[in-house]
């Protein structure tokens, strides 16, 4: 019996719905999950280990094999690739002495990549351990390394004056801001939220929701659900018990706005989900933050014990013998489908982010079977700033059919990559000239799972639901990027992330990716861009959920808006081989056999006695 | 509560709630399955049960029906989108039906069949997936699984409820997996009920293989389709 | 391998005997059609020939150019219709399967192997040279203390990396699967064509196995 996983199971009760937290523990105390150490925990929890392991082998961040001292995760991004990324792996190799995926050595380090981590404004990035580095370059790279292996940890090496991780300066110190433009809606941080909540609870449940929805609010995550609707259905659904929560697993590459809005408005979103909380009944809200961020953990905790502190969480808020509503925060291990709400449910449940099959919503059933309230962190903050200001206020902003402003984290070939708040409403042209955009050339809207936008035809579209409906994630590329290459990249994201439940999106994402790489190789035809359309449409409307939904608009986009470019990579069928066909390398394994399996000092006597050969 | 929706443009008489593969199949309208069992809780992870409803490509095992739902089954588009998520898994897959233990009572290739899959459009991929063979009465030939969730969901260790078959990995690196002392300890009933809710031959039965001729096996006898609405009659 | 050259001279490249002016005149009229096999056990052309005499009741529609009946390498003339039992696994089936290709107007793919690669890309799964390691180096039936050789010479044909569907190689038009398809599955696909009817396997017959 090993005590020390004794105390971990004992501290969370034995409950199984804890799992995450439970291996993240395990984790922090052996560097990785030992199979011995899976072994008791899984005893301890009345499960197989394979039940653990199914858990455990879902996220990214958990190990099952030893790893260095110091483990480095690279952020692998179209946009860091852009910036440096080869560079700094290269001395990230040459220095360490471990090739990426592995560990060196002498145990000390383990490198790995990892899909974006939130820092697309200060690429390239990686995180070592728990600390964030920025702005890489070789000459850093050494820099931090030579002093690991000098013996000064990553919190030493990144936060000299070791500031308390709780502070804002702590943040600050390791990553920049960069607000760019800030508006009406978001980063009006006062300090009037009790007076805010209390005007909220005596007007009551319905006014609230009444205001939200007079607002014409929609969710900020992506899908643009109304949240005024939202609410009301959770708060009519029947349960016992009902949840909040904030959705922080910004993983949709090139986005990083929650991020911000974390470290500079972390008290309008703690509100938003109080005023969540008043409004359907909920006691426990968690805020599920993913484990790129962890390093805002501590502050976020701050800030939570600052509200309880205020007597805006915790038992009788502000004086209400029936309020009572704490917040729990909730680290992720490092997959991208936990952003999708029920996958999300799923993991804070402790098991695999697998989304789940709809209906019942999240509303009806969600967290342990109970309605449950799932919003952004964005959307969160704008319900703080409409009660503060009044759903007429939020209204005249924005379009028609789009009400409010929206944050853009804008990255790539532009001068001043950020945060910027934009109105609903605002021309792509106008978003491009006020990053200052350098030679636009194609848009990447909404990440790898929106869509690609050609400047020149579509610089005019506006931002807002019923055109361009961007969840956050703006990507600039000049006339010198690769664009095909990019979109090869973001297929394989797509791989890579997929959860695997559901047959097209586990399949059909390998075989675009692959038809791809064979469209770049120079050995693709028009047939094969016909079947990545097809393939594309069967993928995207048969998927169990938003992924699959959406994974193969990195290719039918810039098909569409970049025809010119797939063809004159496609190649002319000449004979009757077909050009996907390559006879080279249908050749070439028996040539390398042969070489491997003959012994160098030994010639075929055929050679020898034969070298007449007739033609 | 009695409802009516429309399959196919027919009007069909139904319950509320009712699950959109027994309705459709209660009024002799076959939508391939895979995952799908009766009575169970829907999985939705194969999608070959897509159909359209309400303009909404959807996998019918996991439509409760509702009052003046309008269905598409048969439309040449839908044939195709279901032929090709059974084309996919035999790609992804090694589905050797020439040398497989299940050939003939399996559902992925009866499925094939009545899909009308001949040779599948994506290009066959040949996974390496190493068998497991450590547990006494069953083994697992994991190129052949298709992920979907049946044993993981349905069997359990009747002493302690734990899960004895599980996935480890996520999208195309996920495996299944079995534990051997869970394992060992199912009782020859259940080891036959693992291996009979498999749709494909990957959850395999130590010593039971072969047992019926060419001709009399269980497709053979009945067709996938012919189960799938003559239970139904029953 | 399949060009007659100074060492040796290929079956089709052989002076034929001229047939009777009326029976060519009768079969130039006639559709034509060949069956070859690549890398297969010859089950499925078994197969072919078990449609029996059935096969009698086309023959005054159809003749057949090649079939394991006449073992030429290469058919002579253009084909409207060949079958093709077998996958691809070196350079000579690449080679016939290309010139069939030339010189059929439809080319069907007859049984898993042709249709996916079947049993022989079994070998798919490992690496080739594991293979040959396993058949010529590690052997059990390998000449002791001999010194290992994997055969090699210009009239062996080079085996390829992994075995290929036919469909990867060259366009192939319809698919009978099947290990092999039964005769009269075949001979219900080529009644269907010579007739002017749809390629169409109903699930009553057709199989995988």
């Amino acid at each position: 019996m090993n005590n020390r996983i004794q105390a971990i199971i004992q501290r969370y009760q034995t409950d199984r719905t804890r799992l995450l937290d439970m291996l993240w523990e395990l984790h922090h105390l052996y560097g990785y999950l030992p199979d011995e150490a899976l072994s008791e925990l899984a005893d301890g929890l009345n499960m197989a280990v394979e039940d653990v392991r199914e858990t455990s082998s879902f996220y990214h961040y958990f190990h099952h094999r030893s790893t260095g001292s110091y483990t480095l995760y690279l952020s692998n991004t179209v946009i860091a690739r852009m910036q440096g990324y080869q560079e700094v792996l290269d001395a990230l190799e040459r220095e360490t002495g471990a090739t990426l995926g592995e560990m060196d050595p002498s145990g000390t380090f383990s490198l790995y990549d990892t899909p974006c981590i939130g820092l697309s404004d200060q690429e390239p990035a990686m995180l070592v351990d728990e600390v964030v580095f920025t702005r890489l370059t070789p000459e850093k790279v050494s820099s931090i390394i030579s002093q690991l292996k000098c013996g000064r940890s990553p919190e030493e090496i990144a936060n000299p004056r070791a500031l308390p991780k709780t502070d804002i300066a702590y943040v600050d110190q390791l990553v920049e801001t960069n607000i760019c433009k800030a508006g009406p809606v978001f980063f009006h941080n006062g300090n009037d939220f009790p007076e805010l909540l209390k005007n909220c609870l005596d007007a009551g449940p319905e006014a609230v929701i009444g205001a939200i929805t007079q607002a014409q609010l929609r969710g900020h995550g992506g899908a643009g659900f109304a949240t005024g609707l939202k609410w009301k259905l959770c708060r009519e659904a029947p349960g016992a018990t009902k949840y909040v929560i904030c959705n922080a697993d910004e993983g949709e590459p090139g986005t990083f706005k929650d991020r911000v809005l974390l470290t500079r408005s972390p008290q309008a979103v703690l509100m938003g989900m109080v005023l969540a909380a008043s409004v359907i009944g909920a006691r426990e809200g968690i805020i599920y933050l993913r484990q790129e961020y962890i390093y805002l953990k501590a502050y976020l905790e701050q800030q939570l014990q600052l509200f309880r502190e205020q007597r805006l969480l915790g038992n009788n808020i502000l004086g209400h013998a029936d309020f009572n509503f704490d917040i729990r925060i909730q680290m992720g291990a490092g997959a991208y489908i936990c952003g999708d709400e029920s996958a999300l449910i799923e993991s804070c449940e402790g098991k695999r982010g697998t989304p789940r099959v709809k209906p019942p919503y999240p509303v009806e059933q969600g967290y342990l079977g109970m309605p449950t309230c799932v919003n952004n962190v964005e959307t969160l903050v704008a319900v703080t700033r409409v009660m503060q200001e009044g759903a007429e206020w939020y209204q005249s902003l924005g379009t028609e059919d789009s009400r409010g402003c929206r944050l853009m984290s804008v990255s790539g070939d532009c001068q001043r990559p950020g945060v910027y708040e934009i109105e609903w409403g605002t021309t792509l042209n106008q978003l491009l000239t006020l990053v200052g955009a350098e030679d636009p050339w194609a848009v990447q809207i909404s990440g790898p799972s929106g869509e690609c936008v050609a400047v020149d035809k579509g610089g005019e579209r506006r931002f807002g639901y019923g055109d361009l409906s961007c969840n956050g994630s703006v990507m600039i590329f000049n006339r010198s990027r690769d664009l095909l290459g990019i979109v090869k990249h973001f297929m394989q994201f797509f791989v890579d992330e997929s959860c695997g439940i559901c047959t097209p999106c586990r399949s059909g994402n390998v075989d675009l990716r692959n038809k791809m790489e064979r469209i770049i190789a120079g050995r693709g035809c028009q047939q094969d861009l016909d079947e990545m359309v097809s393939w594309g449409q069967l993928v995207r409307s048969t998927s169990r959920c938003g992924l699959g939904g959406t994974s193969p608009n990195p290719i039918l986009t810039t098909l569409q808006q970049f025809p010119e470019l797939y063809q004159a990579k496609l190649t002319e069928q000449s004979g009757v081989l077909l050009p996907s066909f390559d006879l080279e390398a249908a050749l070439q394994g028996n040539e390398r056999a042969r070489i491997e399996l003959t012994h160098h000092d030994y010639i075929p006597r055929e050679l020898i006695q034969d070298p007449e050969t007739e033609k | 509560m009695s409802i009516q929706i429309t399959i196919d443009g027919q009007p069909v008489v139904t319950e509320a709630g009712e699950n959109l593969v027994d309705v459709a199949a209660q009024n002799s309208v076959y939508i391939p399955t895979l995952c799908y069992l009766k009575g169970k809780p829907c999985l939705g992870t194969c999608r070959v049960c897509s159909v359209r409803v309400n303009g909404h490509i959807t996998a019918a095992c996991s439509v409760p029906v509702t009052e003046g739902m309008q269905v598409e089954v048969d439309t040449t588009e839908l044939a195709d989108m279901r032929k090709a998520l059974i084309e996919s898994l035999f790609s992804e897959g090694n589905h050797n039906c020439p040398s497989c233990e299940k050939s003939g009572r399996c559902e992925l290739q009866a499925t094939g069949y009545e899909v009308e899959m001949v040779v599948s459009r994506f290009p066959y991929r040949f996974p390496l997936r190493p068998r497991e063979v450590a547990a006494d009465h069953i083994w697992l030939e994991r190129d052949r699984c298709i992920f979907c969730q049946r044993c993981v969901e349905f069997i359990r260790d009747r002493q302690t409820d734990q899960k004895i078959f599980s996935i480890k990995g996520r999208g195309i690196t996920a495996q299944i997996e079995v534990n051997t002392e869970l394992a060992n300890r199912m009782p020859p009933e259940q080891v036959r009920e693992a291996a009979d809710i498999c749709p494909v031959g990957c959850i395999i039965e130590k010593g039971v293989g072969f047992n019926d001729p060419i001709g009399r096996r269980k497709f053979e006898l009945q067709s996938v389709r012919e189960r799938a609405l003559g239970e139904e009659e029953s | 391998m399949s060009k007659s050259g100074k060492n040796q001279t290929c079956s089709h490249d052989l002076p034929a005997t001229q047939l009777n002016p009326a029976l060519q005149a009768a079969r130039d009229n006639k559709i034509k059609v060949a069956m070859i096999g690549l890398c297969g056990c010859w089950g499925c052309t078994l197969s072919m020939l078990d449609m029996d005499e059935a096969l009698l009741g086309l023959l005054d529609k159809v003749t057949i150019l090649r079939s394991s009946l006449t073992d030429i390498k290469r058919i002579r003339e253009r084909c409207a219709i060949g079958f093709v039992e077998g996958g691809i696994a070196n350079e000579e089936n690449i080679e016939t399967l290309k010139e069939f290709r030339e010189n059929c107007d439809i080319l069907i793919s007859v049984g898993a192997c042709a249709v996916w690669g079947g049993v022989p890309a079994m070998r798919n799964e490992v690496e080739l040279s594991d293979c040959l390691r396993e058949a010529y180096v590690d052997s059990v039936t390998a000449v002791p203390d001999a010194i290992p050789t994997i055969p090699y010479h210009e009239d062996i044909p080079r085996i390829t990396t992994r075995v290929y569907p036919c469909h990867e190689v060259v366009k192939m038009d319809y698919f009978i699967p099947g290990c092999p398809p039964d005769g009269a599955t075949i001979l219900k696909v080529l009644d269907d064509l010579i007739n002017g009817r749809e390629f169409d396997l109903p699930a009553s017959i057709n199989r995988y196995d």
